[in-house]
């Protein structure tokens, strides 16, 4: 017990920097990742793993539209939509990409706002990337029922390559799973700070353990890596 | 124990100077910016090496800004940096795998599939 908390006053000392950090920290006892705790940590480890899911899926996609012989389906006239008599390309998923960077946004202040102890600004703007996150599955909801209707179907569309459908129900929806799970996640946590639990140090109902505003850092990275997600499969699904 | 440590932690991250919210603002308006210039990339019909290049360009300066400000990542230790971000680096092997083998499987399909309707 008393060597435990040595070692976590020990560690304001300064440790180097660099390279030199790097292979300090590594090469120390107890924990590799210093200042930051396990939650955080974990987070990024599940991120990370979480990138190479995704990453699978793009190279999968990659593969098929890569080794097809027909012709692959051009997104940019599959997404149009004709807005006042005007077929504009591609526009849906335009602003849905906007609608998930401002979520993005409001989410890096509502964690700006938490260490600033600020309670209610960072509850409302966590309540503002709920909604701008749920706005984002509605409009994806829109484009799936669109495309099936238009007959894409995940062995056959109208248009050209069959792997069109497969690949692209797969890649959206489960990124529209991660979105819909990022909400209710956020929901929870916009809760917890409006009633004041972070400045309480009130219990959590599952684990028992006290939170701090760390908890919306987490949440936000969360947040951040779906948006980081949607940026690259805009780019090699969409615009490719 | 768990007290302690969560103490000592949460004064650690209150001495911590949080950035100001005005960096969050112009990192958003790059994102704003970034996005609609990719989105111009399409509008625009750009094709072939040029297109692709600027889909790339735009999508990495993107990310590196998410990833640096809006994650924090430029401000974390160089350990949790390079745990993080070089493990991803290597799915560029399995990329240049799956190019091997999807040109084989194109080819294959060319070779035997075409001559048939």
């Amino acid at each position: 017990m008393a060597q435990t908390i040595e070692t976590h006053t020990g560690e304001t000392l300064q440790r180097p920097l660099g390279l030199r950090g790097v292979a300090a920290d590594l090469s120390s006892d107890q924990r590799a990742f210093k200042n930051i705790s396990w939650g955080k940590a974990m987070m990024w480890i599940f991120l990370l793993s979480d990138t190479f899911i995704f990453g699978c899926f793009l190279v999968a996609y990659m593969t098929a539209r890569m080794s097809t012989t027909i012709a692959w389906p051009n997104p940019s006239e599959v997404f149009a939509l004709t807005i006042g008599g005007h077929e504009i390309p591609l526009i849906l998923i335009a602003i849905m990409t906007f609608v998930l960077i401002s979520s993005s946004g409001t989410m890096a202040m509502a964690v700006n706002f938490g260490y600033r102890r600020d309670r209610r600004t960072t509850a409302i703007m966590m309540l503002l990337t709920a909604v701008l996150g749920a706005t984002f599955v509605g409009m994806q909801a829109f484009e799936w029922s669109k495309l099936i209707s238009e007959g894409v179907r995940p062995w056959e569309n109208p248009w050209g390559a069959a792997q069109f459908g497969s690949t692209f129900f797969m890649i959206t929806g489960f990124h529209g799973t991660h979105v819909t799970i990022g909400v209710i996640f956020l929901l929870i946590v916009a809760r917890k700070v409006w009633r004041g639990d972070f400045d309480t140090e009130r219990r959590g109902f599952f684990t028992s353990r006290k939170g701090n505003y760390e908890v919306v850092e987490i949440t936000g990275l969360y947040w951040h890596f779906v948006d980081l997600v949607w940026v690259f499969i805009f780019a090699f699904f969409y615009l490719w | 124990m768990t007290q302690v440590a969560t103490h000592a932690q949460m004064q650690v991250k209150e001495q911590h100077q949080q950035p100001p919210i005005k960096l969050y603002l112009v990192v958003w308006g790059f994102l704003f910016i970034l996005s609609a210039c990719s989105y111009f990339v399409d509008y625009a019909g750009l094709q072939g090496y040029l297109r692709w290049s600027l889909i790339l360009l735009f999508m990495a300066l993107k990310a590196g800004l998410i990833i640096a400000i809006f994650m924090h990542m430029a401000w974390e230790r160089l350990a949790l940096v390079y745990a993080v971000l070089l493990p991803p680096v290597l799915v560029l092997v399995f990329v240049a795998l799956m190019m091997s083998e999807a040109n084989y499987t194109a080819l294959t399909r060319m070779t035997f599939f075409a001559a048939s309707p």
